[in-house]
């Protein structure tokens, strides 16, 4: 085995986005002050991290809000995916009077039901409302395909084996549906945070809400370019977080057995 | 498992039989017309035939996992037909449990646990030579050691029957050998009657005591072949000249089969 050349490319697999992404930070600054861009046009990255250091107290409570709202909302889609996931996949009925429907919430693009949901609800549960439905889609498909994808031999040994059907889906069809679930949670997790995003947005129009989104809207509002840059970087950052910790549950609950997790010098 | 029951001691008394069983399947497909065979007690018979001529699913039919469409299949010994280990083609693991999760499937889904389960698993990880990897995943074992656990795990109930279809198919020459004198070793101890599917005419010839020929489909017998050779057969069978004179009655007969068509 090779010591050096994994370890090099390990090294070059953390550092060249670094240095990417700092020599874009870099270039934007320059041009900033090269072209003497007024801050109200492009603020300059400083500018950006000044912002968010003095409005800082702001920020962190609208942060908070989003984080809530996207945490909350994955939480319930993914209950409610699973269950009517394994609803469908055990009933031929259930897959055809349940399934259009949420096809239909999945079609329907939602920043178009959100205002209407702003009507029924308050601001803060439609936002929620909203994030559920987008993140529940892609753990609701992904599960049944995994709860249905059953290696047809395997299943022929429970039958010969005289398990039932609880004893099946327990020991068969969940454990085969696990990567397909995981798969469809991180999905989920960036859906649902830019669910809760567009709904702020639709919210904030409307004038009432406090996440992220809402800031963004009501700086733009007041022409403060560098907080809904700020508030820009947060919601990035968030989405980078999420992502992040979805991808380490996956490894964590897979890295023993699934092939997807085995490294190449393995 | 059982003590040693010499091959020696074997009856041939009936244990299932084939009675005109025909099956076809939804799309028109008739895989099997007028089936007629027997299987008996502590035998190791060779369904032997062309691809596609139905021995798998007689398999399956014989395993219960699908039903005769005519014809019926009796069984003279019927706890046999509720005692029955199944190998497939391919290992057929979980691939999200350990070796001992996978060897004890099929004791969880019969209710056995405990101690007496523990000491199967370690009996039929033992009989396949594998119980240093009771803790390793499939990902983690050669395609050979897979089958060996696929053995295993048929085994640990302890059936009257054992059924396996082509489950060397996929190995190399090399572990292919190795296994099927591991598999003649465990038939000599265990005494279990074994039903085993195969396209190769010098396996089965040198596994089993009695072949049954398929023709091409609809399958139906075509020659039957006994197989009388000293136990234990050790690696020398292969050599012998007794082993070549029935590989090559085994094959012009399947060439005469083939050929009919
Ligand atoms: N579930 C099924 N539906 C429709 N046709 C089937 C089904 N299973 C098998 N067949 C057909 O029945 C025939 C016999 O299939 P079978 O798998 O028993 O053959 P086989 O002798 O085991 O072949 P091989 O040696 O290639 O495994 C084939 O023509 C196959 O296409
Ligand atoms: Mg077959």
């Amino acid at each position: 085995m090779e010591k050096n050349a994994p370890a090099e490319s390990r090294l070059a697999y953390f550092i060249l986005p670094l240095l990417a992404l700092a020599a874009a930070i870099g270039l934007w600054q320059l041009a900033v002050s090269a072209f003497a861009l007024p801050h109200y046009v492009l603020p300059s990255p400083k500018l950006v991290l000044d912002t968010l250091i003095a409005d800082r107290a702001l920020l962190a409570n609208s942060l908070l809000v989003t984080l809530k709202t996207t945490a909350l909302a994955l939480i319930i889609a993914t209950i409610a995916g699973v269950l009517l996931a394994i609803l469908l996949a055990s009933s031929r009925f259930a897959e055809y009077t349940l399934f259009p429907f949420a096809v239909i919430l999945q079609v329907t693009p939602l920043i178009a039901i959100a205002p209407i949901l702003l009507i029924y609800l308050e601001p803060n549960t439609a936002v929620l409302v909203c994030a559920c439905i987008v993140a529940f889609f892609p753990v609701l498909s992904n599960t049944v395909l995994g709860l249905t994808s059953i290696d047809r031999n395997l299943s022929d040994l429970f039958t010969l084996y005289g398990a039932n059907s609880l004893k099946t889906l327990l020991w068969l069809r969940i454990p085969s549906a696990l990567p397909y679930f995981l798969g469809g949670l991180r999905i989920a997790g960036g859906l649902a945070l830019i669910g809760a995003v567009a709904a702020e947005i639709a919210a904030g129009v409307a004038g009432r809400g406090s996440g992220l989104a809402y800031r963004i809207v009501e700086s733009s509002y007041r022409l403060n370019v560098p907080r809904m840059f700020a508030a820009l970087l947060l919601i990035s950052l968030a989405g980078i977080a999420i992502f992040a910790l979805l991808n380490v549950l996956q490894y964590l609950v897979l890295r023993r057995w699934h092939e997807s997790t085995l490294r190449a010098d393995q | 498992m059982p003590a040693a029951a010499p091959s020696l001691s074997r009856q041939n008394s009936p244990l299932a039989a084939f009675h005109d069983v025909g099956k076809r399947f939804p799309n028109g497909v008739t895989a099997l017309e007028d089936l007629n065979l027997t299987i008996r007690a502590g035998e190791f018979l060779s369904l032997l035939g062309p691809s596609g001529c139905g021995k798998s699913t007689a398999l399956r039919l014989l395993a219960g996992l699908t039903s005769p469409s005519s014809g019926n299949i009796e069984w003279n010994d019927r706890s046999a037909a509720r005692e029955i280990g199944f190998v497939f083609q391919e290992p057929t693991l979980m691939p999200w449990a350990s070796v001992e999760n996978n060897v004890r499937l099929p004791l969880r889904l019969k209710g056995m646990s405990g101690r007496a389960a523990d000491l199967r698993i370690d009996e039929a990880l033992a009989l396949v030579g594998l119980s240093e990897f009771r803790n390793a995943y499939p990902r983690e074992l050669s395609g050979g050691m897979r089958m060996r656990v696929s053995i295993a795990r048929a085994l640990v109930t302890q059936p009257k029957l054992l059924l396996m279809d082509e489950p060397f198919a996929s190995l190399d020459e090399i572990s292919r050998f190795r296994l099927n004198d591991d598999l003649r070793m465990l038939w000599n101890r265990l005494g279990c009657t074994i039903v085993f599917v195969t396209h190769s005419v010098f396996e089965s010839v040198y596994l089993s005591s009695r072949i049954l020929m398929f023709t091409p489909r609809p399958g139906k017998i075509a020659a039957e072949f006994e197989i009388v050779a000293p136990e234990p057969r050790e690696g020398n069978f292969r050599t012998s000249p007794e082993y070549g004179a029935k590989c090559r009655e085994v094959s012009a007969a399947l060439a005469s089969v083939m050929g009919e068509r």
